[in-house]
């Protein structure tokens, strides 16, 4: 008889790794992690910058040396994991399991059952195809991700003179990475009237270098026919239309693009599960999972995570729920669907939410909620609201989109006829 | 007396902190909303240090380069020599995770030291 797992993780990087440690720490539950690089830690490996790890392990690691303390659990723990291994599809048999159909060169085409299955493909980068830039088509223009690989794991230059596009977090490290390899990086432009990157990353890597981040401006142009010349920045008004006469072109031979992420769900979606158009991931309940039963998300393919150490923390109870939900379906219990729930409705501020469901029932006393700003709130107030009752009310110096928030929804501030949840942020 | 506005990096509010320093000497911090951002106010205006990450070759590695780190902060002022340093260096494989690769990086009393393991390659 084929092996049937209790869990499958997709994705061995730093959602991935957590979340089977997580379903291997409960008792007589198996678990196989699907990586289709050739080794564990997913982005981690070419994130060769510090800061990471300072709320999981009270230090400050780099992402290689943080992957590398979670690819340790994972081997203490004999986690088996196929590399160089891509997932294909992923179906439901007639008796009710997850078929993850994978292909790999030692195995070929394989078809692996298991009673839960794991989300853990992360995210991508927007490209310049969904970005409607005008221009020319010449080589020398990267997402800023692409030439963090080539820089920090192939030892690769992409290019001397540049202009990024996007301040977010991964455009940020770039200037710096450029800069300290030799390049001259000579502007990063912003499209919004505010840096989607951390605060720390706009000291430590543009104002110490004295690169300019240009707020309100967007690429108008791109030239040069075989590789890149210059590119034509323009200032932007209130609705972020370029403003004639405010064009500079920069001369230069590479940009590089930070302009946003997008989870993986192609699989996801294959499969039938319902994604959030807000975040891009899938909607889940309070147990991580999916709204197809046994199907969990975590990390950068539920919603675009700013810390590696949420991640973790998320991941690994996505992980527990998963254990959890594959012993209960050894034991033919009560289908999850049956139980009541109420939805998290995000409002006045508040972009968005995850968990976007709650079940009552199956909460814990606690549960972290996450939520992001639609834009900057200064003094303002946080509120949650029990249909129309508030059971929630913090004081917040300051929202920032680019900061993802926390609150934790307690389980005793529920009443039992509960409709609806909202979260919105009040203006004081 | 002088006066330097820094951007506080300690926590996201990012406040903006006004420095005054007398002969160098630190005698005022204001726009901090708490201790943390006095402190760093301080340090950041007179010895502001960073970690400085980069990568080193590797020769017969499964990758061409070793993530490093340097083993405490640097002066800021001394980035360029560290990173002159590193640019100088290569290592064979394998490098594991917490090798030395050079000691006293450009007279800094840091190490240079891998954050990567970096196997010897089949192929090679």
């Amino acid at each position: 008889m084929k092996k049937i797992y209790d869990v499958i993780v997709i994705g061995g990087g730093p959602a991935g790794l957590a979340a089977a440690v997580a379903v291997r720490q409960q008792p007589d539950t198996d678990v196989l992690i699907l990586e289709r690089d050739s080794e564990l830690g997913g982005i981690l490996n070419q994130c060769i910058h510090n800061g990471f790890g300072l709320h999981t392990f009270r230090e400050e690691l780099t992402g290689p040396e943080y992957a590398a303390r979670f690819i340790r659990q994972a081997q203490e723990l004999k986690i088996p994991c196929k590399l160089r291994t891509m997932v294909l599809d992923l179906s439901r048999t007639p008796e009710g399991l997850l078929l993850v159909t994978a292909m790999n060169r030692e195995d070929g085409l394989v078809q692996l059952p298991a009673r839960a299955v794991i989300l853990a493909m992360g995210c991508r980068e927007r490209p310049r195809g969904a970005l409607n830039l005008p221009g020319f088509r010449p080589a020398g223009i990267y997402t800023a991700g692409t030439a963090q690989r080539l820089v920090n794991m192939e030892g690769l230059l992409p290019g001397k003179e540049v202009v990024i596009l996007g301040s977010g977090d991964i455009g940020l490290i770039m200037a710096r990475r450029m800069t300290l390899e030799g390049a001259r990086v000579k502007a990063v432009a912003e499209l919004m009237p505010y840096s989607g990157g951390l605060q720390r990353n706009i000291v430590q890597c543009l104002e110490d270098f004295d690169i300019p981040l240009k707020l309100s401006h967007t690429v108008v142009d791109i030239q040069g026919k075989d590789r890149v010349t210059a590119v034509t920045l323009a200032q932007v008004g209130p609705e972020r239309k370029p403003i004639p006469g405010t064009e500079e072109t920069i001369p230069c031979d590479t940009l590089l693009l930070s302009c946003g992420l997008i989870p993986e769900n192609e699989l996801s979606s294959r499969l039938g599960v319902d994604l959030s158009p807000v975040t891009g991931g899938p909607q889940v309940n309070e147990s991580l999972e999916t709204s197809v039963p046994g199907v969990f998300a975590c990390g950068n393919v539920l919603h675009v995570h700013d810390l590696v150490d949420y991640v973790s923390e998320e991941a690994a109870r996505a992980g527990a729920q998963a254990a959890a939900y594959a012993r209960e379906q050894g034991n033919a219990s009560l289908p999850s669907a049956a139980v009541p729930a109420v939805p998290l409705i995000p409002a006045g501020g508040v972009r968005y939410t995850v968990p976007q469901l709650v079940r009552p029932a199956r909460m814990e006393d606690t549960l972290p909620v996450r939520f992001r700003a639609g834009r900057v709130f200064e003094n303002c107030l946080l509120s949650v609201w029990a249909d129309d009752v508030c059971i929630l009310r913090q004081p917040k110096r300051k929202l920032a989109p680019g900061e993802m928030q926390q609150f934790n929804l307690k389980k005793s501030a529920l009443p039992a006829d509960l409709k609806a949840i909202t979260v919105k942020v009040e203006e004081a | 007396m002088e006066t330097k506005n820094l951007i506080c990096i300690c926590c996201p509010l990012g406040c903006s902190l006004s420095v005054t320093l007398k002969n160098g000497e630190v005698t005022a911090v204001s726009g901090n909303s708490c201790p943390r951002g006095a402190d760093y106010g301080r340090r950041e205006a007179t010895h502001p240090t960073r970690t400085v990450t980069s990568t080193v070759r590797v020769t017969g590695g499964t990758l061409p380069v070793v993530s490093v780190k340097t083993s405490a902060d640097i002066p800021k002022a001394k980035i360029g020599s560290v990173i002159e340093a590193i640019r100088r260096l290569s290592v064979p494989a394998p490098v594991h995770i917490g090798d030395v690769l050079l000691k006293n990086a450009a007279g800094t009393q840091a190490d240079i030291v891998a954050t990567k393991n970096i196997e010897v390659s089949e192929h090679a």
